[in-house]
């Protein structure tokens, strides 16, 4: 077991960890915004994702009851959703590719007024 | 400057380089493995925080299944696309704006927040046999559940990217 | 003047039963009209019943009142009642029994009843006998109607109705065109009449609040409640001018003669025409001295007018039209010179011994087969002796022969009245000249038609059904003609004694006063000198008319008239009736044809430019609307859609299906409200 440190001379407070997070978040939606490549899209998605997750992690750790483990098991149901929508989105750029020969998203705009 | 503090400094360079790598970067390989860096450093961050359990979750399932299924992806889709393209959509500096704006507010946000000064509770340790008697006692039906999305997600994958019969 | 008139307080009993001598005829004629065309002889038995019954009624109604009269006042019984309500007054109608009416009522019953049995023997042969008796029965009801009427309106109603009657039968043969113009003419001359009396009527209404003639002491002819006026009177005599064919409404009457011989005996001779008389006898209290002069001159001339028309006349029933003219123009010379018991005497005498020539002339044309022209007739008296004498004593009669014929007696009245006139001795001497001519155009006519060789042409092949193939030989009227003429002889003869001077029933009776048998009035005054002058004007009249056209004169059927002869511009003058008929034509047809045609002109130009021009308008505002609608509304609506669809493409644009595109308007749309929900709500 890792010896529990006084949490006054260790940690850094909660304000740099969602710091972290939103500007993991925003680097994440940059990508999002900004890439041409659908599978780097995927990417930023991924990093939006985790960058939640820190959130979650972070405000279980400082918040109130962390023995409910609350944020931790919410974390845990996020990686696993995750994972399943990265196979899911990938099979679609796949399929995409197959289709359109292309995994550029601004080929993909049939659904369009 | 506490030892800590340094840790989590290197980590959080490690992390946003990695990021930012992931997101800069021509090569989409060179992405994908920018992309399993920040994981790890995200990892390593959450044990830090002592989510060890959550951690180890993380470096299985996203590093280890998320960023290779990723780099399968490239390599499947790879070639299409005529090379010299520009690496940015049209129309990017919108979309940088749009970051640094949600940024910006959430920056904001987190700054002038009353929980700025609270100090660090004594945490727990998440550790795996913790976790697992919580996810049985409290969280079971979530649990079940995430097991049908997964299935189902398994499922539907394979069968979008199943190549269509030819008729022959 | 008059007795004050006492007035009986309306008695059921006694009226009760008056309203029904108008209306059994009435009845007559309606079931007369649903009959079917061939039922000829039904309709004259209905027309016949009822007038018998009508007849029973009237005696029955004079007996009473001469058993009521003689008491020094004159009688009146009424009953009136409340017709119809105009705002807040009330139009009444009535009748009314006085001696006046039952004595006209008597004489119009009893002419119709006789005239009716003549008529079924002389229409037997006419297809249309149900038609005519129906228009008989309709005119004998609307007669009696203007006979016990007491108010005017009522009197109105009823004298139009004749009017109308008298049309219907005058065009009884309408397919003739000479018949229907005839009636047409009558029909609009009697208007011109009417509009002034119905000018009358009103003024009269205005002035006294009712039309009522007797009610109680408010009627209009009641003493006190309206002042005679002049203008009235003319007015109202306007209307029986028109009706009794005094000068110059005169014109229709010997066109009249166009409807069948019945007709023109009952209608033309004894009552319509008597109907003007009549309406002057019953409005006499309203007619003031000067209304009654412009009475008397129009009577004396139309009087003179008339007979010496006659003199030249060569129709049978022409001839007697205008002696008819002659006789309602001395009628009027009577009421104005000597009251209504004069002018009504003579209307008595004159509707018997009128109706009989007239009937008796029909029974000469049925028996000489439909011919009316006196110069191709001759010495019927050897074919037609009955009616020889029966129209030798009707002659008599109207030439005034001394003493035993009525006529004598009424004229003498009406003489003597006019000797006695104040105003002028013309009226007087007027007379006796159209006396003497009376006397002479008769005499003439008889000559013509009885006396000599006869100048019948024979006829192919018998018109008659009765006579058989080629006999035209002229024959005697059957007994339902002949009947009727006896009866009306006697009454020519005898009637004339109810108003001698020595016994002066008539105007005794008609005043409310008793009779009583003086021989001292006939010797007093002038009035025998003036007998002998009447006598010797009717017999100077009857013998030079004999000299002139009598034995030793042959009438050869193609010679000249001996007058023609003699003085032929007089004579073609007299025989074109003074050309009054071309006068009117030239004058007052003729700018009615004008004033039709510039109505039409002017409905062409300016009523139709008017029309043109609404219709332009309507026209204008359809394109207006049209332009409109085309314009604003579509092309509004046009521009609408268009901006419709232009923005929806401008919106479709945002829809790019860039995906990420919209995630940046996710991105920033977050941001904002992000941004919004810190610092806009809430403490940050």
């Amino acid at each position: 077991m890792t010896p529990a440190l006084s949490p006054q001379l260790t940690m850094p407070p909660l304000q740099c960890y969602l710091l972290l997070a939103a500007f993991l978040f925003s680097i994440g939606l940059a990508g999002v915004l900004v890439r041409r490549n659908a599978i780097l899209v995927l990417i930023g998605v991924e990093l939006m994702l985790n960058a939640a997750n820190l959130n979650f992690i972070a405000f279980w750790r400082f918040g109130p009851h962390p023995e409910a483990m609350t944020g931790v098991l919410f974390v845990l149901f996020a990686i696993a959703v995750a994972a399943a929508e990265a196979a899911v989105g990938l099979a679609l750029i796949i399929a995409l590719h197959r289709h359109y020969q292309t995994v550029r998203l601004d080929r993909a705009d049939t659904l369009r007024g | 400057m506490t030892l800590p503090f340094l840790i989590f400094l290197t980590l959080t360079a490690l992390v946003l380089g990695g990021a930012l790598a992931a997101m800069m970067l021509r090569d989409l390989i060179h992405s994908a493995l920018a992309l399993a860096v920040s994981l790890l450093g995200l990892a390593a961050v959450y044990l830090t925080l002592q989510a060890q359990f959550a951690g180890f979750a993380q470096v299985l399932v996203y590093v280890g299944a998320v960023a290779i299924v990723i780099v399968f992806a490239i390599l499947l889709t790879r070639g299409s696309d005529p090379a010299g393209q520009p690496v940015f959509a049209r129309g990017w500096p919108w979309g940088a704006a749009a970051a640094v704006a949600v940024f910006g507010v959430l920056a904001a946000g987190i700054l002038r927040s009353p929980l700025a000064g609270t100090e660090p509770p004594a945490g727990v340790e998440a550790h795996a046999a913790e976790v697992g008697k919580h996810l049985m006692a409290e969280a079971v039906l979530p649990l079940e559940v995430t097991g049908l999305i997964l299935t189902v997600a398994l499922i539907g994958a394979a069968v979008i990217a199943l190549r269509e019969k030819v008729e022959s | 003047m008059a007795a004050p008139d006492h007035l009986v307080a309306s008695s059921a009993s006694a009226l009760a039963g008056l309203w029904l001598i108008p209306v059994f005829p009435l009845v007559a004629a309606a079931m007369a009209a649903l009959l079917p065309r061939r039922r000829g002889k039904t309709s004259a038995g209905l027309a016949i019943a009822a007038m018998a019954l009508s007849l029973a009624l009237s005696v029955a109604a004079f007996c009473g009142v001469v058993g009521r009269s003689g008491t020094g006042e004159v009688v009146r019984q009424t009953l009136n009642f409340h017709w119809c309500q105009v705002g807040d007054h009330w139009l009444d109608l009535g009748f009314v029994l006085d001696p006046l009416t039952a004595v006209m009522l008597v004489m119009v019953c009893f002419v119709a009843l006789l005239v009716f049995v003549y008529s079924t023997a002389y229409m037997a042969h006419d297809d249309n006998a149900g038609r005519f008796f129906c228009f008989l029965s309709l005119f004998a009801a609307a007669m009696l109607g203007v006979l016990i009427a007491n108010s005017l309106l009522l009197f109105f109603v009823c004298w139009e109705l004749v009017g109308l009657t008298s049309y219907l039968l005058i065009g009884f043969w309408y397919h003739k065109p000479s018949a229907a113009a005839a009636a047409k003419k009558a029909f609009i001359t009697t208007r011109v009449g009417d509009m002034a009396f119905f000018i009358g009527i009103v003024w009269l209404f205005s002035r006294a609040g009712t039309l009522l003639f007797y009610a109680d002491g408010h009627g209009c002819l009641e003493p006190g409640v309206l002042l005679p006026s002049t203008a009235i009177g003319l007015l109202i005599f306007g209307g029986a001018a028109g009706k009794s064919g005094q000068l110059p409404l005169h014109v229709w009457l010997p066109d009249a003669m166009e409807g069948p011989t019945p007709v023109s005996a009952l209608i033309h001779a004894a009552t319509m025409v008597a109907a003007g008389v009549f309406l002057i006898a019953r409005v006499y209290p309203l007619m003031t001295p000067h209304a009654l002069v412009v009475v008397t001159w129009v009577g004396v001339l139309t009087a003179l007018f008339a007979a010496s028309v006659a003199v030249a006349q060569t129709d049978l029933k022409r001839i007697l039209a205008w002696s008819t003219v002659s006789q309602l123009g001395f009628m009027m010379l009577g009421l104005g010179t000597g009251g209504v018991a004069v002018g009504i005497f003579h209307l008595l005498t004159h509707a018997f011994f009128k109706a009989l020539l007239f009937l008796g002339a029909g029974s000469v044309i049925h028996g000489c087969h439909e011919e009316q022209d006196i110069r191709r007739l001759g010495g019927l008296r050897r074919w037609m002796p009955v009616t020889f004498a029966t129209y030798g004593a009707g002659m008599l009669a109207l030439c005034g022969f001394p003493v035993i014929t009525a006529g004598f007696w009424s004229k003498d009245e009406i003489l003597h009245a006019a000797h006695g006139w104040e105003v002028s001795h013309w009226p007087f001497f007027l007379g006796l000249a159209a006396a003497f001519l009376t006397a002479f155009y008769m005499t003439r006519q008889m000559a013509y038609v009885f006396f000599g060789e006869s100048r019948l042409k024979t006829k192919k092949g018998g018109e008659h059904g009765h006579h058989g193939a080629g006999s035209s030989q002229p024959h005697e009227s059957p007994k339902a003609m002949l009947v009727p003429l006896g009866l009306l002889a006697s009454l020519a003869v005898f009637a004339g004694f109810a108003g001698t001077p020595a016994w002066p029933w008539i105007s005794s009776f008609l005043e409310g006063r008793p009779t009583l048998f003086h021989l001292a009035p006939l010797f007093e005054g002038q009035a025998l000198r003036l007998m002998g002058l009447s006598a010797a004007v009717a017999l100077g009249g009857i013998s030079i008319g004999w000299w002139v056209y009598g034995r030793g004169r042959k009438l050869g059927s193609g010679q000249r008239d001996p007058m023609d002869s003699a003085r032929p511009d007089v004579y073609l003058l007299l025989s074109r009736q003074y050309y009054v008929d071309e006068i009117y034509e030239w004058s007052v047809v003729a700018f009615h044809a004008w004033w039709s045609r510039l109505c039409n002109r002017l409905d062409i130009w300016l009523w139709e430019l008017v029309v043109q021009a609404v219709a332009w308008g309507v026209v204008g505002l359809a394109w207006v609307n049209r332009v409109f609608d085309e314009y604003v509304v579509n092309g509004g609506f046009d521009q609408g859609c268009a901006a419709l669809r232009e923005g929806g493409g401008w919106l479709g644009l945002w829809q790019n299906g860039q995906v990420q595109r919209y995630l940046r308007l996710l991105a920033f749309g977050m941001a904002a409200l992000t941004l919004w929900l810190l610092w806009g709500c809430g403490a940050s």
